[in-house]
């Protein structure tokens, strides 16, 4: 329970209603108990020999029932937990959306960057997760080692060195490879090896433990209603809607941005209108890597800097994109606000090590129904 | 073939005109993309066995209509038959199978593929072609090789024998819009749709196309086919049908359209208001 | 059909060993141990796996064009289809194997149901969630008691030890050596592996192969001839599908036990890099690339570890966690440079490398 073996707890093994025999758990929580011979079985712990405070987390599941073959180790898992409080529905919806806008917000930041580098290249970034690992990475080195500045400088820097490594990558092996007329699908590998470098060079530099940035980790909840929340996932809220905000300007307002816009709709009808595609392409990668590594700032701060944090995070990120409509920097934002309120929900009505799987089942079920997203348009996806 | 055994000889030659023996029926099918009204076809025949064109200036929707009939694209409404059969919905595949077979504006060969494999792709019934069939040599052998027979015929017969072997990417354009032809032949259509099929060839490679298309047509074929060339659709057509802004808006023999005002208009813009004025000699 | 590939590359390539295997034994290095470790895992059990797979997803990605990102999925539910109808339901070898291969086809058939008819970009995200919800389905909680959850299954492997016709004692050859247990799911992997092979060579030749090589080309150009691109892409999808679930039906089986990490994406890209590595859309392709990738991933394995316990290389690299990620550095520098400079492979053919989404 919580970590901590229970010890002298009482597991009673019988077969078709007869006991057969009786284990105790040990120091370390473990207990073991040898049967007679093939069969079905029943393991049934004796509620009565559980420590104060601790219960079955499910009743129903107080007797697991079994079978072995002669030679085989079975293992069963009693789940524990505090006797569950009787949390009302609301509340438990409101928690699940404020947490889930929270995360929505993030994944919606770092996916604008994914979808626009399609709708301009045609590219799939697969190593668009790692890119976000990346600034959380660089962050986290200023903050705990080297130069142990603050959080927010540290996270400045990275933001500069997330653009630094999306334009690098543009114009160091992109712009090359479009320029000898190589192929979507081998692009497309391409960028898995680079993911692959990526991730593993992240893992050599921060080993393979989460680990926590200095500022901001520990902080007393605060309580706003039925939810309970932290000043930092509120700050983390407002960072996100405000660099929305400003993206969602930059795209509407000014040059620049409705010349991204307009080369991701339609790169020749643009071209021909006088745009300068090879700088706006180099300008949505700059943009791509940046809010990658704000989202993996923002990610680390909410939970730990870890090396696979970008890679799980990718494929939320595709869920998002394709719900939203691959190619539309709106359509990312919508579809990660989508994402993250889906994923989070879930977790109410169903166990929460299963959360990603249900965004990425909307996702297949997006692709069934209406493939081009909320707000994709039809003609480009075959 | 002369106007007095024309077939269609009785026929008044306005849009949407019923034919005799029609191959093609096509009712009210209607395509548009965002606000814009791409193809609206209230009624179009094409008579059976007869070498048929269809003109209009850019823009009218003319590819758009070959899309649409051929499967390869769907209308918002409408629906359209094939010698009796209603195909308004079906796929590409089973359409060409039903015997309506279409070429490309663009051509479509298999660049990477050898001339001799794009045409005994093109054959039918091939029970090697099937995944169980095709684990059982024997069981296609005898089929291959009289497809392979026919392929060697038709490359002969449209002179690309000596690019036998060779990848199709490496023909040049005209060579590739005779391939495609030749491809078309071995799915053994009863009606060709030809999408600019002389467009970007030289003028001796045109006339040799063009004599095939005819001679298919007295073989029994019927062919619809898009063209810009005016030499070319007044030199063989035995009809001709006018779209213009996604309708059809006149048909008639070669020798009436020329004089058509509509399809004069259509061409050169709706900008001919001065009653009297002439009619510029291209039209003519 | 194609001639083969012209003489002289296979010269190039043979002097490529040449050269490496020189630099291992006139480095310091334990240049023998090295040898016989990379030679071991490229001839063993897990390189027959890779093998069976990468054949698999030969068909999907090199024949057909379809971008698979999971095709672990495929070994998944072959492996947890044999290994649950054996060890949660009780039933015997072949009931296991045949369930393997009905979860591989019912698999490719709900991948393929939506996706076939979009790009191919949007197969290659279907397909990394598909195998990525698979296995998060089947470590989950709930599913504990049929899957076994994260701490899996075991001993569903007796009924195919049973029926090993070894003799008793070692066999070897070289630098490789075996007890009769452990050659027989070896031997099994690569007769598998041989009668794959042949399919694929008799699959290829054939007409239906030739449907196959025009749809990966141009789908529009084959139906306009007739044929259904659709019904062939899901011909394929399901043929290299199943192979994936014999692959992993035969990996778990040697093994003895089940885990579900074990099936993570990395397997489907270092299967890519083998097909890829081979040649894509070739016979011996699959093959040869998973001897090879094996062998040079072996070989630089035990290589970092004797340099860093020799002292060449700083200590914490030759920890287990580094050389894992060395290892990766090096299968993904190597995929971006095979995909770079040399996508035909070994014994692929350049001209017909088809590569553009469609």
């Amino acid at each position: 329970m919580d970590g901590e073996p229970l010890q002298g707890v009482r597991v009673v093994v019988s077969r078709d209603g007869d006991r057969v025999g009786t284990a105790t758990s040990g120091p370390d929580g473990g207990w073991r108990l040898a049967l007679p011979g093939d069969g079905a079985y029943e393991a049934t712990l004796d509620q009565a020999s559980l420590p104060e405070g601790v219960a079955v987390r499910d009743a129903e599941r107080a007797t697991l029932p079994f079978t072995v073959s002669s030679g085989q180790q079975r293992t069963l898992v009693f789940s524990f937990g505090d006797e569950p409080a009787a949390v009302s529905y609301l509340r438990r919806m409101a928690q699940a959306a404020v947490n889930g806008i929270k995360f929505g917000l993030i994944i919606a930041m770092t996916a604008i960057g994914l979808s626009l580098v399609y709708g301009t290249t045609r590219l799939v970034n697969f190593a668009h997760g790692d890119m976000v690992t990346f600034g959380a990475m660089v962050a986290l080195l200023l903050n705990t080692s080297g130069p142990s500045l603050q959080l927010i400088p540290a996270g400045v820097v990275a933001v500069a060195s997330g653009a630094a490594l999306g334009a690098g990558m543009e114009s160091g092996l992109w712009r090359p490879l479009r320029r000898r007329r190589t192929g979507l699908i081998q692009l497309l590998v391409i960028s898995i090896g680079l993911a692959m470098i990526l991730r593993h060079v992240i893992l050599l530099i921060m080993g393979g433990r989460p680990r926590p940035y200095h500022d901001y980790t520990v902080q007393a909840p605060v309580r706003l209603g039925p939810v309970l929340t932290t000043p930092r996932d509120l700050v983390v809220i407002a960072v996100s809607t405000v660099v929305l905000v400003g993206i969602g300007l930059l795209l509407l307002r000014t040059r620049i941005g409705r010349a991204m816009r307009a080369v991701a709709d339609n790169r020749d009808l643009a071209a021909s209108s006088g745009v300068d595609v090879q700088r706006v392409i180099l300008f949505v990668w700059a943009m791509a890597g940046a809010l990658a590594a704000l989202g993996g700032v923002l990610l680390g701060v909410v939970e730990n800097v870890e090396w696979l944090m970008g890679f799980r995070a990718l494929l939320l990120m595709f869920a998002a994109v394709i719900l939203g409509g691959l190619g539309t920097a709106f359509g990312a934002m919508a579809g990660g606000i989508v994402v993250g309120l889906a994923t989070e929900i879930s977790t109410i009505f169903q166990p929460s090590e299963l959360k990603t799987m249900w965004a990425l089942i909307a996702m297949v079920v997006v692709l069934l129904v209406r493939p081009q997203g909320i707000l994709g348009r039809r003609e480009r996806i075959g | 073939m002369s106007v007095e055994t024309h077939p269609l000889a009785g026929v008044a030659p306005d849009p949407g005109v019923a034919k005799p023996d029609p191959i093609l029926v096509v009712d009210g099918v209607t395509r548009s993309f965002g606000g814009l009204q791409a193809v609206d076809v209230s009624h179009l025949e094409v008579q059976r066995g007869l070498i048929t064109a269809l003109i209009g200036p850019n823009g009218a929707g003319k590819t758009t209509f070959f899309n649409l009939l051929s499967g390869f694209d769907r209308p918002q409404g409408g629906r359209w038959s094939f010698d009796g059969t209603d195909i308004s919905r079906r796929p590409p595949h089973s359409i060409a199978r039903l015997g309506l077979v279409r070429t490309f504006q663009l051509t479509k060969v298999l660049a990477k593929m050898s001339v001799i494999e794009n045409m005994m792709l093109a054959a039918r019934g091939n029970p090697g072609e099937r995944f169980a069939g095709s684990l059982l040599p024997p069981l296609w052998r005898t089929v291959e090789r009289r497809t392979r027979d026919r392929a060697d015929e038709l490359l002969d017969r449209f002179r690309l024998a000596h690019m036998r072997e060779e990848y199709a990417g490496t023909l040049s354009g005209g060579q590739r819009k005779l391939l495609e032809m030749a491809r078309a032949l071995m799915v053994e259509p009863r009606m060709l749709m030809l999408d600019e099929p002389v467009a970007g060839v030289n003028p001796a490679l045109t006339q040799s196309l063009l004599g095939h298309v005819e001679a298919l047509r007295d073989e029994g074929l019927t062919l619809l086919f898009v063209e810009h060339d005016m030499d070319v659709v007044m030199g063989i057509s035995d009809w001709v049908v006018c779209m213009a802004e996604g309708r059809v808006i006149a048909e008639g023999p070669p020798s009436a359209i020329g004089r058509n005002r509509a399809v004069i208009d259509a061409y050169l813009g709706s900008t001919h208001d001065e009653p009297g004025a002439e009619p510029p000699a291209e039209a003519r | 059909m194609k001639l083969s590939r012209p003489r002289p590359v296979m010269l190039v390539w043979a002097g490529v060993l040449l050269v490496v295997l020189g630099v291992i034994a006139l480095s310091p290095l334990d240049g023998q141990r090295i040898l016989r470790e990379a030679v071991r895992t490229a001839t063993g059990g897990n390189a027959a796996v890779y093998a069976l797979a990468a054949i698999g997803l030969n068909i999907h990605f090199g024949y057909t064009g379809l971008l698979n990102f999971g095709h672990v999925g495929f070994m998944l539910v072959g492996a947890y289809g044999l290994a649950i109808t054996v060890s949660t339901l009780g039933a015997p070898l072949w009931a296991g194997v045949l369930v393997g291969l009905a979860a591989s086809l019912v698999l490719a058939l709900l991948l393929g149901g939506p996706t076939l008819r979009l790009r191919a970009d949007y197969l290659a995200i279907v397909t990394i969630a598909g195998a990525e919800i698979l296995r998060h389905v089947t470590r989950s909680g709930p599913a504990t008691d049929v899957t076994g959850g994260v701490f899996g299954l075991t001993g569903y492997a007796r009924g195919f030890d049973r029926i090993n016709p070894l003799p008793g004692g070692r066999y070897g050859f070289w630098v490789v050596d075996y007890s009769a247990r452990q050659l027989w799911p070896v031997l099994v992997g690569w007769g598998l592996v041989l009668l794959a092979s042949l399919l694929v060579f008799m699959l290829t030749r054939s007409p239906w192969g030739r449907v196959l090589r025009g749809i990966r080309e141009d789908e529009d150009a084959v139906r306009s001839i007739g044929k259904n691109a659709y019904s062939y892409k899901m011909q394929s999808l399901v043929l290299g599908g199943m192979l994936g679930g014999i692959a992993g039906m035969i990996w778990v089986v040697q093994l003895g036990s089940i885990d579900p990490d074990a099936f993570l994406p990395m397997v489907t890209f270092f299967t890519y890099t083998i097909v890829i590595l081979g040649g894509p859309a070739t016979v011996v392709g699959p093959v040869v690339g998973a001897v090879v990738f094996w062998f040079v991933v072996q070989g630089f394995d035990t290589a970092i570890r004797e340099a860093s316990t020799s002292g060449y290389v700083p200590a914490f690299l030759g920890g287990p966690e580094a050389v894992g990620a060395l290892r990766f550095l090096l299968v993904g520098a190597g995929l971006m440079l095979l995909m770079i400079y040399r996508p035909e492979g070994m014994f692929g053919n350049r001209r017909e490398m088809q590569l553009d989404v469609g």
